[in-house]
């Protein structure tokens, strides 16, 4: 599942099928696709930043094995990044 | 499950038949009853942001009777605010927030107690602020504020009634509830300016406030009844668009700096610098980008010289206004480059030059020299040539 800022680098799409063995490789294939979604995901030695959380169905993948947590087929990967929207405009 | 307050218990109050009669729908529920409202009218919550989030809270919240709210809020009221901020009217365009949304919910319920805070929430007042409060809800825009808020709760041992939105996706849960995780536990950090694209994708669907911002409004409402199972350690997801609602597990994190097991944080902190807000107020992100006004702009151009606009703003603004420049929206420029000439020379814009200084500070590193940033964007545009083009 991609969030909604995100989107834009992934052509609008909302949610991408892919086949992978772990979390880190389904990212990894997320992002081969959508080159411009990496700096938005990892830093530059490869971490994944501390502003994004991804969860492996509704679990926080931090307290699960991280980016080597196993997954399996039908297992649903979301990435939530922190927003702070309120009650202003943030547009500049 | 009630909120370990010594204020809900100890206060004596009654309901008059006033009460009785307005609160009539509450009374006859047992989860609320007469002891449910007494305890409404004993809470006392403060309301941080009386926006988008804060209106359907603030509305609500005085509607069920909560005997003590407060309202922080330091911006005035603008027109663009009433898509979405429904406590103000028209006529409320260019009052301070916090006493025009006082005065709304006085006239809603004019026998609870509402303090305005015309001011803003900073790590020299917070602690003061909420100390007086049993619930803090948090209805800001902003990350400085949020691990403020955060942090300030957790300090106290508040919970923190957390909402967040971004265009047509919302974020709830409570935060800083006895055993639960904060803030920090969810994000340890803060974006860093600029990264999350929040500028290009701003803006936000007038109905998705309201609706996270009723789901605050329950929450804190339940924290305060004791009712039913608060939102703590759910982060509440939802998507207005596909109407979805998801639930994500929150744990408490024990390494978490703040209200893990060896705290490293005892005292609020300069957030603004640790959200890195100092770094792109300095004048040094400026530098080295030439800026030409609008004034300049128009007369350059009366003059016949030959300039190439460049405008790295959204497709949707464009057709809201621009100067007939070439569209490529900041988040493409990377891709897009090779469309643009370097031996011309450029004018790049957005909406108010933030955007178009980052548009050069990229062309500049592949290579283009010609380029000028519009000082104020479209904006100083409609303010200093263009009296006609409407402002977003």
């Amino acid at each position: 599942m991609i969030p909604t800022p995100l989107r834009q680098f992934t052509g609008k799409q909302s949610s991408i099928e892919c086949s992978a063995a772990t979390v880190g490789e389904a990212l990894g294939s997320l992002t081969g696709t959508f080159t411009d979604l990496r700096k938005h995901l990892f830093t530059d030695d490869g971490k994944i930043r501390s502003f994004v959380n991804v969860y492996l169905n509704d679990e926080d993948i931090r307290f699960l094995d991280k980016e080597n947590t196993r997954t399996k087929d039908g297992d649903t990967i979301s990435i939530v990044p922190s927003i702070a929207g309120g009650s202003r405009d943030d547009g500049k | 499950m009630a909120i370990p307050t010594d204020t809900l218990q100890q206060q004596e109050v009654k309901l008059s038949k006033d009460e009785i009669q307005r609160y009539s729908r509450h009374l006859i529920m047992p989860e609320v009853g007469m002891e449910g409202q007494l305890k409404l009218k004993r809470a006392r919550v403060l309301t941080i942001g009386t926006g988008g989030l804060g209106a359907p809270l603030g509305l609500y919240l005085a509607a069920a009777g909560v005997g003590h709210l407060g309202l922080v809020d330091f911006d005035v009221v603008d027109s663009s605010n009433l898509q979405r901020q429904v406590t103000f009217t028209t006529a409320d365009v260019g009052k301070p927030k916090s006493e025009a949304a006082k005065a709304r919910l006085s006239a809603l319920n004019p026998a609870i107690d509402i303090v305005s805070y015309e001011t803003r929430l900073t790590s020299d007042n917070a602690l003061d602020l909420f100390r007086d409060y049993d619930i803090i809800v948090d209805g800001t825009d902003n990350f400085p504020t949020r691990f403020l808020v955060n942090d300030a709760c957790v300090l106290l041992g508040k919970p923190n009634v957390y909402g967040s939105i971004f265009r047509f996706e919302g974020q709830a849960t409570v935060f800083g509830y006895p055993g639960g995780p904060c803030y920090r536990c969810l994000y340890p950090e803060p974006p860093p300016p600029g990264l999350v694209p929040s500028c290009a994708e701003g803006g936000v669907l007038g109905v998705l406030p309201g609706i996270v911002g009723s789901i605050q409004a329950m929450e804190t409402i339940k924290l305060i009844l004791g009712a039913g199972d608060p939102l703590v350690g759910r982060l509440l997801l939802f998507d207005a668009l596909a109407m979805r609602f998801r639930e994500l597990k929150l744990r408490r994190n024990p390494d978490c700096p703040m209200c893990g097991d060896h705290r490293t944080i005892t005292k609020l902190i300069d957030y603004e610098e640790f959200c890195g807000i100092r770094g792109e107020e300095a004048p040094a992100m400026t530098d080295g980008i030439p800026e030409i006004t609008a004034t300049e702009l128009k007369a350059r151009q009366d003059r016949g010289d030959k300039l190439f606009i460049l405008d790295v703003r959204e497709p949707h603004e464009y057709q809201i206004c621009n100067l007939n420049g070439k569209l490529i929206p900041l988040g493409e420029l990377p891709r897009r480059v090779n469309e643009l000439d370097s031996s011309v020379e450029m004018v790049v814009h957005c909406r108010s030059g933030k955007r178009s200084a980052d548009a050069i500070h990229f062309l500049q590193t592949a290579g283009f020299k010609k380029l000028w940033n519009l000082k104020g964007g479209v904006l100083a545009w409609a303010d200093e040539v263009d009296p006609r083009m409407p402002k977003y």
